[in-house]
């Protein structure tokens, strides 16, 4: 009872939520929130009023209006007569489909070329700086612009791949002719490729508001299945080695499971690829990619290759010159030095400042603008927005869209980041 | 926070294009200036030259109607807008007026709450083909590679088009129309499609335009005209008496050139009316008396701008056609001005 | 012991061999060939390959370099020269379009006669960024402020300044030149004043509206200092910012408008709608990054900060800006921010695009100063509160300097990113180099189809600047790197 009397004299003041540190930090925050409740509020209220003044509501009914124009490319199927809310599916799979093969691409060119920079091979090495330092200083919008132009300017016409029977008498050969055993075709007016069909498919599962394609789902969960039941093998292997020392051969088990399974489910669906083939004007059959999505494609691989080198080889570069010393001492080959030993420790490095580079390249899918390829921002933040004039609804979403897209490639990769990275105490 | 107040403060002093949305008359004589929302460059229809004047035919009825307004054709900001943000621009008051080839559909006039007030431009939509294809009508287009600009009607209508005669397309979209020709002249298409005018302005300038030609189906309607806020039906009229009043003078033989000489020598009671000789029409409009006049003299009449921009004898070499006056087989014509 | 060598063994060398070359395979560029393009099958194979690209390259765009056209009106006129000189058939570069249209890729259509303001305030950008780069380095300072002294000579007579404005711009450089052998200190009071003299030398104007627009912080730090002995700090930062507000909304306009009347002194003025090309990139670009700056500090401090509402607000705001494309902040500054503003209210596309920009870079730059301050060891806060310090006061004397110094390159990196970024204007209808120009351009009849030259032009432009400031970031890091070894 004497202690509790002894020590606080002073009782709560008002001016104690200013001076006193302890209770400072509750009157900024209250403060911070008042005015940011403010913010928001005058904001929504602004909204509200404008909205009212342009006569305009705010509701997202609109998606399920014809949407009324066609999209080039579509992953799944679409024709004008979908409403709004698929073209938005059908921009966001463009969207995406770039943003993988993207990163792929630009994962295995950057690091080539990160490698090839620390070369003993002067001219390479010289010849990759050139390049990165080329793509990383020029904005990535004029290489889009110029890969879109040098693909329809430098590539040939269909019909040049003409081959008549005057040509054959002649023994002359076509201007042009198609590649990897002539099954790709690529013109000016887009790559074909072949397609792949299933005589007997499995059809489609209609949901009522969108429908499966089953036999790309079948395929994909048997991949799934497959590369799953491989990494248990491996696994297995590897605590066999780890309680025995001697580590069983795996290798052919996992090209069975890896392989024979999806072949089999292949062959038993009947399929086979429909090679795209001159007839009259245009190439026929197969599947049509458009350089919109080639030129962006590329651009985006060679920019953001470039960024990637830079970070493979700062990785490498980081990675002591002892590491690799101390393996050799230990009397491991270069080849597993290079893998047991560097990478895993290069790998550390690198990952985090790639995982930004793969979101930049999301986000930069967006300037498929330049060359108006539809995707997500083509087709909701562009075509759709122009025709119901719903710029707000418009916006508000594909920005959701964007940050979840964003959000979620960074926490799946800051997961696989604290799984490689070095367990600290 | 404190960031945005101090450039709205600073916006406020320097910057500010003026408080909009109502009595955009009153705005724009206060402003001293009229914002017109014009194109990223059309040509023939609204383009900047290697001095940054703004020549073409929509951007002459922009300098129209700020000679009507302020007196002047050179109190005029061209603002250039692009096909997905020039509705908005005009809604929310960054611009006043736009003259920007922009095509008048039910939808545009309800759900975006614009209004157009007059058409100046009869278009359709049509497509261009190279000679050596050995196609003589669209509908002879199946499984063709069509090169279409994006944010446009003209997408709309295509879809509608192939779907109608059951034949089918395969889309290029470009962003715009240098683009779009340098696509095709490439040969990434079979086919070019946008309005007539457009066809014809870009096959004027390819190096070989006798290998070109234009299909004669047109499939879709595209009156294009000046835009303004709905709303404002004081401004709408002022726009719209302004375009009138360039037919008018067509229809009436005055010019730019002497437009002064009439005003001396004319009986014609309209064109007295019209060149504020008589009566109070301008008043009436809240403009001054000769506002019209001014209008004429600045830019001359409805055939002088047609024939200057686009018309035969231009590069692009577009024939009058639908655009002749009523009086000519033409669709061009004037309420009476009393 | 050498006589039964001697007979021992039948030869002993008495003189020494001149010294030898080494073999041919060994020495010169044979040796340098040998180790640096032909040491393994791969190399080999590489160099092959590395030549090739080149020989490709050189093929296919050589004729075309060579027959540069420089003296045309259009382009049909310059194929029609390529034709007569190499033959039909012939490629060649049309550079007579930019020979016509340079200043609309540098300037856009800012006025001609007022050229001589974009590139004095270009020059004295960076008399104004010296003194942060160099704080105190005289001999620097001095190298700096004579090649800018230099290039305003040249660049403002060839853009024909008139002679009051180009006298005052020298002596104002001679002075700062005086200032920086003197005290090099005050010369951040320069950079502090360069903002308000950029923008009213690019807008033009009255130059009463940037000096009272300034005097709002003059109002903030008076209200501040006088304040803060009565009511303490925090406080007094609160009502030094509602009085420079008050200043801003009800003060700034009258008081303007009464120095106005008394001293006229002012440029012509303007619009922003004339801005185009790089002038616009670079305005966009630098406004941008100043004014994020203080944000990105703001922002970082508060991601680190152990308020719970404060942290979230600034990780929310960052992730946002950071999760979503620059192109969907520029379409939400044309198209959405009017819904945002109170009815009316509508001010430039540009300034709406710079407050866009400079949120998106100050996103970015909260990160890397984040970066910064976690690089900084433990001890250095721990000796700040050791000392006793307040929170502002370590901030400010201890923390920051350290780790804004640390984070230098990587804030030139973001900038650089920004500048490239600020292509994207285009497509809320800005005249930006790349694309806005480049369509016009191309949408005028006698250059209709042209489409290399522009982009190489403008992209060789990017590059030069890009490239000079990624070297000097990298100079920087590597100055920085041995402060700390």
């Amino acid at each position: 009872m004497a202690m509790a009397t002894d020590v606080p004299k002073e009782g709560f003041r008002l001016s104690m939520l200013i001076y006193d540190t302890r209770y400072r930090s509750y009157t900024i925050q209250l403060v911070v929130l008042v005015l940011f409740a403010m913010a928001v509020a005058w904001l929504l209220n602004n909204t509200v009023h404008n909205l009212a003044l342009r006569g305009k509501e705010f509701n997202y009914g609109f998606l399920w209006q014809r949407a009324g124009y066609d999209i080039g490319q579509h992953l799944i199927p679409y024709t004008n007569d979908d409403n709004h809310f698929r073209a938005l599916l059908v921009g966001l799979l463009n969207t995406a489909v770039v943003a993988f093969f993207g990163c792929i691409f630009a994962t295995i060119l950057g690091v080539v070329v990160g490698v090839l920079r620390l070369s003993r091979n002067w001219l390479v090495s010289r010849l990759m700086t050139v390049y990165v330092e080329t793509f990383r200083n020029v904005p990535l919008l004029l290489w889009i612009l110029l890969s879109y132009v040098i693909l329809s300017e430098v590539t040939p016409l269909p019909k040049d791949f003409k081959v008549t029977d005057e040509m054959i008498a002649a023994g002359e050969a076509p201007k042009a002719s198609m590649m990897l055993f002539d099954s790709i075709a690529v013109t000016n007016r887009g790559t074909n490729i072949p397609a792949p069909l299933f005589e007997r498919g499995l059809g489609t599962l209609d949901l009522g508001f969108m429908s499966l394609n089953l036999t790309f789902w079948a395929i994909a969960a048997l991949i799934a299945a497959s590369i799953w039941v491989n990494h248990r093998i491996v696994a297995s292997a590897r605590a066999t080695q780890e309680s025995t020392g001697v580590r069983p051969v795996t290798w052919w088990k996992s090209l069975l499971v890896l392989f024979a399974p999806v072949i089999a489910l292949l062959v038993a669906l009947g399929f086979h690829l429909e090679i795209p083939a001159l007839k009259g004007f245009n190439f026929q059959g197969g599947i049509l990619v458009a350089h919109s999505f080639t030129a962006l494609l590329i651009a985006l691989t060679l920019y953001t290759a470039a960024f990637i080198a830079e970070i493979v080889r700062a990785g490498i570069m980081a990675i002591s010159r002892g590491q690799s010393e101390a393996a050799f001492a230990l009397g491991l080959r270069p080849n597993r030095t290079m893998s047991l030993i560097i990478l895993p420790q290069a790998l550390r490095v690198i990952i985090p400042p790639l995982i930004s580079q793969y979101l930049n390249l999301t986000k930069n899918t967006s300037l498929g603008i330049a060359v108006s390829y539809l995707d997500l921002r083509g087709t909701l933040g562009g075509i759709t927005l122009n025709q119901t004039g719903r710029e707000l609804e418009c916006m508000l979403l594909m920005m959701l869209i964007y940050l979840t897209i964003s959000l979620t490639i960074s926490t799946l990769m800051n997961m696989y980041n604290r799984s490689v990275q070095l367990k600290v105490r | 926070m404190k960031k945005s107040v101090f450039f709205g403060a600073l916006a406020a002093t320097t910057l500010v294009s003026g408080v909009a949305l109502a009595g955009t008359l009153d705005d724009v004589k206060a402003r001293g200036e009229l914002l017109c929302g014009s194109n990223t460059g059309l040509t023939g229809f609204g383009n900047p030259d290697a001095s940054g004047n703004w020549t073409g035919f929509d951007v002459d009825l922009c300098r129209a109607v700020a000679a009507a307004v302020l007196g002047d054709p050179n109190k005029v900001k061209f603002i250039p807008t692009t096909g997905e943000t020039r509705f908005t621009a005009l809604q929310s008051g960054e611009v006043d007026l736009l003259a920007r080839n922009s095509t008048w559909t039910a939808s545009r006039d309800s759900e975006l709450a614009l209004d157009f007030v007059a058409v100046n431009y009869y278009d359709g939509q049509g497509f261009m083909v190279k000679k050596d294809l050995g196609v003589s009508s669209a509908k002879e287009l199946d499984g063709a590679t069509v090169c279409i600009q994006t944010g446009t009607t003209t997408e709309l209508n295509l879809a509608d088009f192939f779907k109608q005669n059951n034949i089918t397309y395969q889309p290029v979209t470009v962003a715009d129309d240098s683009e779009a020709q340098r696509q095709y002249l490439a040969g990434a298409c079979d086919t070019y499609t946008t309005d007539a005018s457009g066809l014809a302005a870009s096959r004027a300038t390819m190096p070989d335009a006798d290998n070109h030609i234009i299909l004669p189906e047109i499939i879709s309607k595209e009156p294009l005209g000046p835009v303004v806020r709905h709303g404002d039906n004081n401004w709408g009229d002022i726009v719209r008496w302004t375009y009138y009043a360039l037919l008018i003078a067509e229809e009436k033989g005055i010019t730019k050139a002497n437009v002064e000489e009439v005003l001396a020598s004319t009986t014609d009671e309209e064109v007295k009316r019209l060149l504020g000789a008589s009566g109070d029409m301008g008043a009436k409009f809240g403009l001054d008396n000769a506002a019209f006049k001014n209008a004429i003299a600045a830019v001359g009449n409805y055939g002088e701008i047609f024939s200057r921009n686009i018309g035969e004898g231009t590069t692009i070499n577009l024939a009058r056609g639908l655009n002749a006056l009523w009086t000519q087989g033409g669709l061009q014509y004037a309420p009476p001005f009393r | 012991m050498s006589e039964t060598h001697a007979e021992t063994v039948t030869f002993v060398r008495d003189t020494m061999l001149p010294p030898v070359l080494p073999p041919v395979g060994e020495r010169g560029a044979v040796k340098w060939l040998r180790e640096n393009l032909f040491s393994t099958p791969l190399n080999i194979a590489l160099t092959v390959a590395g030549l090739g690209a080149i020989w490709w390259l050189v093929t296919a765009s050589l004729p075309w370099w060579l027959n540069s056209v420089w003296n045309a009106s259009s382009l049909g006129e310059c194929r029609q020269i390529v034709a007569a000189n190499a033959g039909e058939g012939a490629t060649g570069a049309c550079w007579a379009m930019i020979r016509e249209r340079w200043h609309q890729f540098l300037f856009g259509f800012y006025p001609p006669a007022q050229w001589w303001r974009p590139v004095l305030s270009f020059g004295l950008l960076f008399a104004a960024l010296a003194p942060v780069l160099f704080a105190g380095q005289k001999r620097n300072l001095s190298i700096i402020l004579g090649v800018v002294a230099a290039y305003l000579l040249v660049t403002l007579y060839l853009a024909s300044a008139p002679g009051l404005p180009f006298v005052l711009a020298l002596v104002l450089i001679g002075g700062l030149l005086a200032l920086a052998q003197m005290m090099p200190g005050r010369l951040l009071w320069f950079t502090l004043i360069y903002p308000a003299l950029c923008f009213w030398l690019l807008w033009g104007g009255s130059i009463w509206s940037p000096i009272v627009a300034m005097a709002g912080f003059g109002v903030l730090y008076a209200v501040f200092r006088l304040a803060s002995p009565l009511i303490g700090l925090a406080p007094a930062a609160g009502a030094g910012i509602v009085a420079a507000v008050l200043w801003w909304l009800y003060a700034e306009a009258p008081v303007v408008s009464a120095l106005h009347g008394a001293f006229p002194i002012f440029l012509q003025s303007i619009n922003s709608d004339q801005f185009g090309g790089f002038l616009l990139a670079i305005v966009i670009g630098v406004t941008g990054i100043t004014f994020s700056l203080p944000i990105g500090i703001l922002l970082a401090l508060g991601r680190q900060s152990d308020m719970l509402i404060v942290k979230s607000l600034s990780v929310g705001f960052i992730e946002f800006i950071r999760g979503v494309p620059l192109i969907t902040l520029l379409f939400t500054a044309s198209l959405l921010l009017q819904y945002f503003l109170p009815p009316g209210t509508n001010f430039d596309i540009i300034l709406r695009v710079i407050i866009l920009v400079t949120f998106f870079a100050a996103a970015y730059l909260a990160e890397v100063i984040r970066g910064g301050l976690a690089a900084l060891p433990r001890g250095q806060y721990e000796a700040a509160d050791a000392l006793g310090l307040d929170y502002w006061r370590a901030q400010r004397l201890i923390i920051l300097p350290q780790a804004l110094k640390v984070s230098i390159p990587a804030i030139v990196s973001t900038f650089i990113g920004l500048f490239k970024d600020t292509t994207l204007v285009a497509f809320v209808g800005l005249m930006d180099p790349l694309k806005g120009v480049t369509q016009i351009v191309r949408a005028d009849i006698a250059w209709k189809g042209i489409y290399w030259e522009p982009y190489i032009f403008v992209g060789v432009i990017f590059f030069l600047i890009c490239f000079s400031m990624s070297r000097y970031s990298m100079y920087l890091e590597r100055k920085l790197k041995t402060d700390h070894r």
